[in-house]
């Protein structure tokens, strides 16, 4: 089918497809989508054509093999611009706590033949080997963000990105701070706004799943959850979690442990 | 004269190592010489990842393995530690927690049938091609869909990877006005889901019976979702603890998924499985939809999952009217749940049939071992001996596309994974 609407390409890579459900759980406003954009390749959803040359690309997961560098390549060969969606793209995900171990002795108590098993030896964000045009923080991205997003782009609008931190969400919508009423440990002051506050909004802390703000003051965050009753370890882990490997949160983690991951 | 085929597929699976894979198929004089289900995607080696952290946190961390199905691995989590430590929810907590897991078989359910099967059956590539001629089914699938995000989101504040589930209970509890909503809602469902049984039972059927073992949880009280012991068709009765007696993950060759055996022997979980073993406790309404369908029921015919799916999601919004009718806000959401040393061990059942786990936790509450068995990779040998034995019935002389089409639709009764979507089979034959 011949169509001069703009083409759209989603991919996926190491991940939980928890992010191209921004996507799929759009509900009836999905049949509206191909109004918009001719999609190519979705796999997920049925279009299956991975090598066409596209205006956009999504690119969900991380990068995580050799065969994934090649084909992380071809995507963005075949694409005017390629955005990549959510922790696992933007900063290697959960699964990148493995860049802070050692994956062969992880990988040899999990299989009996781990050699049969071509892995790399972090778990990669897709900006570490190819330009990235925009990024978009979060676990999982949302459909506001996504659909937003492409809306910008499609239009040859450039996206604002988002600056502010889960903290200011929180005033937007007049919560009440859960760190100062209830001493829940928040790491709402130093996550990047995007979620409407959700954890906040359910009474409990933020535990940082999308990413780093882009100001952070770790140092004075991590003094709070110690005095809130913390001990290092526990403050190690809020930092070395979902997004453990985005630079602000990894820099905070390795401050703490007073180590360079040697 | 041999015959060479290599089929070559992408179906990108949810195991524990997640991911895509091949088909691999040789056929040598007509017959299959062999037939492997190879999954390489990379492992995201979940299990080690969890070590080192605080029970809750493992609940969110769980969460990341599927997008699809985070609450069942939440689920399969909190289920795990609160059974360690002695500790009994309150009937609050366990009611609402049963109505959250419907959300997810809701959602699940409704995106497998009009988004992934569906296509298969009438023949499109896509859900969104076949809109254009079944645009009040796809409309119809997409609202059921959303129905059960919303369900879901009402506890946790979003579908994936939901926030609201913790030690204990839930961290905050839905205000009565919001039930309130989404009883009307769920209420206005009841017919759409009562005419997707229909519609998904007249589907046309390849005729294609096969015997195999059924395993599921068993509630004594009601159609297990949440915890139950696990049963099978063949006498299996046992309490989750003693799984590793009697199941054997194995490291195939072909494959960087784990595979999973009963008594080493190949067996079916999910939505099948359990209407084929628990069909008896569905609500009489329900069971009385599945009796006027059409299908007949316990089936040993794996095309009919579909409708097992629909009949499924009629009573996921069933059971969830059922509970959140005289809803009433706790005084308290949750009750702190004490750290106890000792092996813990979790069992629900995803919609994809069920979840297993094991972690071993601290005195302090930090998880220092854990093991995760996914659907995925207990129905993989099913899976494998399914589309054999589908393919000697359909014929090996039929054409390489039409093998492809129904070796693609035998796996996709599976719902191995949303990842698995369609069109993922790519064929190239070597005739020798
Ligand atoms: S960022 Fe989170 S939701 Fe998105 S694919 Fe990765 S694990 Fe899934
Ligand atoms: S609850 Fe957390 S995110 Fe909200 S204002 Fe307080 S510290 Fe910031
Ligand atoms: S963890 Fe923080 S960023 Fe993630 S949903 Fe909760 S509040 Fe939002």
């Amino acid at each position: 089918m011949a169509t001069d609407k703009p083409k759209l390409a989603v991919h996926k890579f190491s991940s939980c497809d928890g992010c191209q459900l921004a996507l799929l759980n759009l509900g009836e406003p999905l049949l509206a989508l191909p109004g918009l954009v001719d999609i190519v390749h979705f796999a997920e959803a049925g279009p299956n054509s991975p090598n066409q040359a596209v205006d956009i690309s999504l690119v969900e997961g991380s990068v995580s093999t050799p065969e994934d560098i090649q084909r992380i390549q071809q995507v963005r060969q075949n694409s005017k611009l390629l955005v990549s969606i959510g922790a696992c793209a933007t900063s290697g995900g959960l699964q990148a706590l493995g860049n802070f171990a050692n994956r062969h002795e992880w990988m040899t108590s999990v299989y009996s033949d781990p050699e049969k098993i071509e892995v790399l030896n972090s778990s990669d964000p897709i900006s570490k080997h190819v330009k990235v045009d925009l990024q978009i923080q979060g676990c999982p991205v949302n459909s506001t963000q996504v659909i937003g997003a492409l809306r910008d782009l499609l239009s040859g609008v450039a996206p604002r990105p988002e600056v502010h931190s889960v903290c200011m969400e929180c005033k937007r919508k007049g919560l009440i701070c859960t760190m100062v009423t209830q001493g829940e440990p928040c790491m709402g002051p130093v996550t990047l706004a995007g979620c409407g506050a959700l954890c906040p909004a359910a009474g409990r802390g933020c535990y940082g799943c999308y990413g780093p703000a882009e100001q952070l003051n770790d140092r004075s965050i991590s003094d709070r959850f110690e005095q809130l009753g913390l001990d290092a370890q526990a403050v190690l882990r809020r930092f070395r979690f979902i997004a453990n490997s985005a630079a602000g949160f990894k820099a905070a983690s390795e401050g703490l442990r007073g180590d360079t991951d040697g | 004269m041999a015959e060479h085929r290599d089929i070559h597929i992408n179906v990108p699976v949810l195991t524990r190592v997640e991911g895509e894979g091949a088909l691999e198929l040789d056929i040598v004089g007509g017959e299959i010489e062999r037939l492997n289900l190879r999954i390489f995607e990379p492992p995201r080696l979940f299990e080690k990842f969890v070590e080192g952290y605080e029970r809750n946190q493992v609940i969110d961390m769980v969460a990341r393995i599927c997008g699809i199905c985070p609450v069942a691995y939440q689920m399969s989590a909190v289920q795990a530690f609160e059974r360690l430590s002695g500790f009994t929810p309150d009937p609050w907590v366990q009611r609402m927690r049963r109505v959250m897991y419907c959300g997810e078989w809701l959602q699940s359910h409704a995106l497998h049938v009009h988004l992934l099967a569906a296509p298969d059956f009438l023949g499109f590539e896509s859900a969104i091609a076949m809109a254009a001629d079944y645009p009040d089914a796809v409309r119809r699938g997409l609202q059921l869909q959303t129905l059960g995000n919303d369900l879901i989101a009402m506890f946790g504040g979003r579908s994936v990877h939901p926030v609201g589930i913790r030690l204990g209970g839930f961290y905050r509890a839905p205000d009565g006005s919001a039930v309130e909503m989404m009883l009307q809602r769920l209420q206005a469902a009841l017919p759409e889901a009562e005419a997707l049984i229909g519609w998904t039972a007249g589907l046309s059927f390849p005729d294609d019976d096969q015997s195999f073992i059924s395993v599921a949880l068993s509630d004594p009280d009601e159609y297990a979702i949440g915890q139950g012991r696990l049963i099978s068709g063949q006498g299996l009765d046992i309490d989750i603890c003693y799984f590793d007696s009697h199941f054997k993950e194995i490291q195939s060759p072909h494959s960087t998924a784990l595979h999973c055996e009963l008594e080493e022997r190949a067996y079916l979980t999910g939505p099948l499985a359990r209407l084929n073993l628990n069909f008896h406790q569905l609500p009489p309404e329900v069971r009385r939809l599945m009796e006027g369908c059409g299908i007949s029921f316990p089936s040993h015919n794996m095309f009919h999952s579909i409708v097992a799916r629909a009949i499924e999601l009629y009573f996921a919004i069933f059971e969830a009217i059922r509970l959140l009718q005289d809803y009433q806000t706790p005084a308290q959401p949750y009750r702190e749940v004490e750290a106890v040393e000792g092996n813990a061990f979790g069992c629900t059942e995803a919609p994809r049939g069920i979840l297993w786990h094991r972690y071993d936790v601290d005195d302090a509450g930090i998880v220092r071992y854990a093991r995760i068995v996914p659907p995925t990779s207990q129905n993989q040998g099913r899976i494998e001996e399914d589309i054999a034995l589908s393919l000697q019935k359909f014929g090996l002389d039929q054409t390489d596309e039409k093998l492809r089409l129904r070796a693609e639709q035998v796996i996709r009764n599976y719902d191995p994974c949303i990842s698995c979507a369609t069109h993922f089979l790519k064929l190239n034959v070597n005739r020798g």
